[in-house]
């Protein structure tokens, strides 16, 4: 059952997958860059640069203009994302993961009293 | 064997509470139903906490889960979705004090990596878990949280795993 878009999905994973280029949105995330001025920071060569922030452009985090010579780098459209959502959806991330946390203890614990109980015989 | 008697209740969710407790750092909550010995060992060791860190509606497969559950003692977890290439978190843990506490760096992200506590308090037999996440600045969590978002034509799978990468940290 799929009914997300793969290609979206992957995007945005491939994107945040790399350690750079999740240093590059913070750093956006600060104040827009030139490409230079990123590729100076991380210490990459210009080509490795846009390559990064071509990923980071695909995946809808960053978008880039072009003024004389200068390409500008700031964070997507996706940015515009209300917190209060964000934070939301972050919640019921870790509700799902408490959830099996409690099933782990409701298991230890089971197991426990099982012991318990041999223990007395 | 198992039997359930009337005077045992039948267990009610507990619920999950988030939220921006400072411009650096974001706090979620649940009361766990058992006690904190138990909690903190589901914690602390690999094979259980393999279990339950990445639940199976994230999608996602744990190719590897190293932990030194130690002060200094690294940890690291990798990660695949589908195809694409898989995904490293690894930091250390600089506090461990059964069974009460847990604090852990995320350093994938560089200088600007989180710093996870977790608390752990007994009340009548269940446990109160507090994890804080604490960024170095605003702007460090305002990116996480930016680069986590999305615009409203997506739908929410895609919205969760955007969301997941910072509570995989």
């Amino acid at each position: 059952m799929v009914q997300y878009r793969p290609a979206r999905l992957d995007a945005s994973f491939a994107a945040l997958s790399d350690a750079t280029r999740r240093g590059v949105l913070e750093q956006l995330g600060r104040e827009n860059a030139s490409i230079t001025a990123l590729a100076e920071r991380f210490r990459m060569t210009l080509t490795g640069m846009k390559k990064h922030v071509g990923v980071l452009e695909q995946a809808g985090l960053v978008t880039t203009q072009k003024v004389g010579r200068v390409r500008t780098c700031r964070l997507g459209p996706r940015r515009l994302e209300d917190e209060t959502a964000w934070i939301e959806r972050y919640r019921r991330l870790w509700d799902a993961r408490f959830d099996e946390l409690e099933q782990v203890v409701d298991k230890l614990k089971r197991k426990e009293k099982g012991n318990g109980d041999q223990d007395r015989k | 064997m198992e039997t359930r008697t009337a005077s045992e209740p039948t267990p009610m969710k507990n619920r999950t509470t988030s939220e921006r407790k400072s411009p650096r750092e974001l706090v979620v909550s649940r009361t766990i139903n058992g006690p904190t010995r138990i909690v903190f060992e589901a914690w602390t060791k690999p094979e259980l906490f393999k279990q339950w860190w990445v639940p199976k509606s994230f999608g996602l497969t744990l190719l590897s889960c190293d932990m030194d559950v130690r002060p200094g003692g690294k940890y690291k977890l990798v990660f695949k979705h589908g195809a694409s290439e898989p995904m490293a978190f690894y930091g250390r843990y600089t506090e461990v004090t059964p069974p009460a506490r847990l604090v852990w760096t995320n350093e994938e992200g560089g200088e600007d990596g989180s710093v996870t506590t977790v608390t752990f308090k007994e009340e009548g037999g269940k446990t109160l878990v507090v994890l804080t996440e604490l960024y170095p600045s605003k702007e460090a969590l305002d990116a996480a949280i930016a680069s986590g978002s999305t615009s409203g034509d997506m739908n929410e799978t895609f919205e969760q795993l955007d969301a997941l990468v910072v509570t995989l940290k």
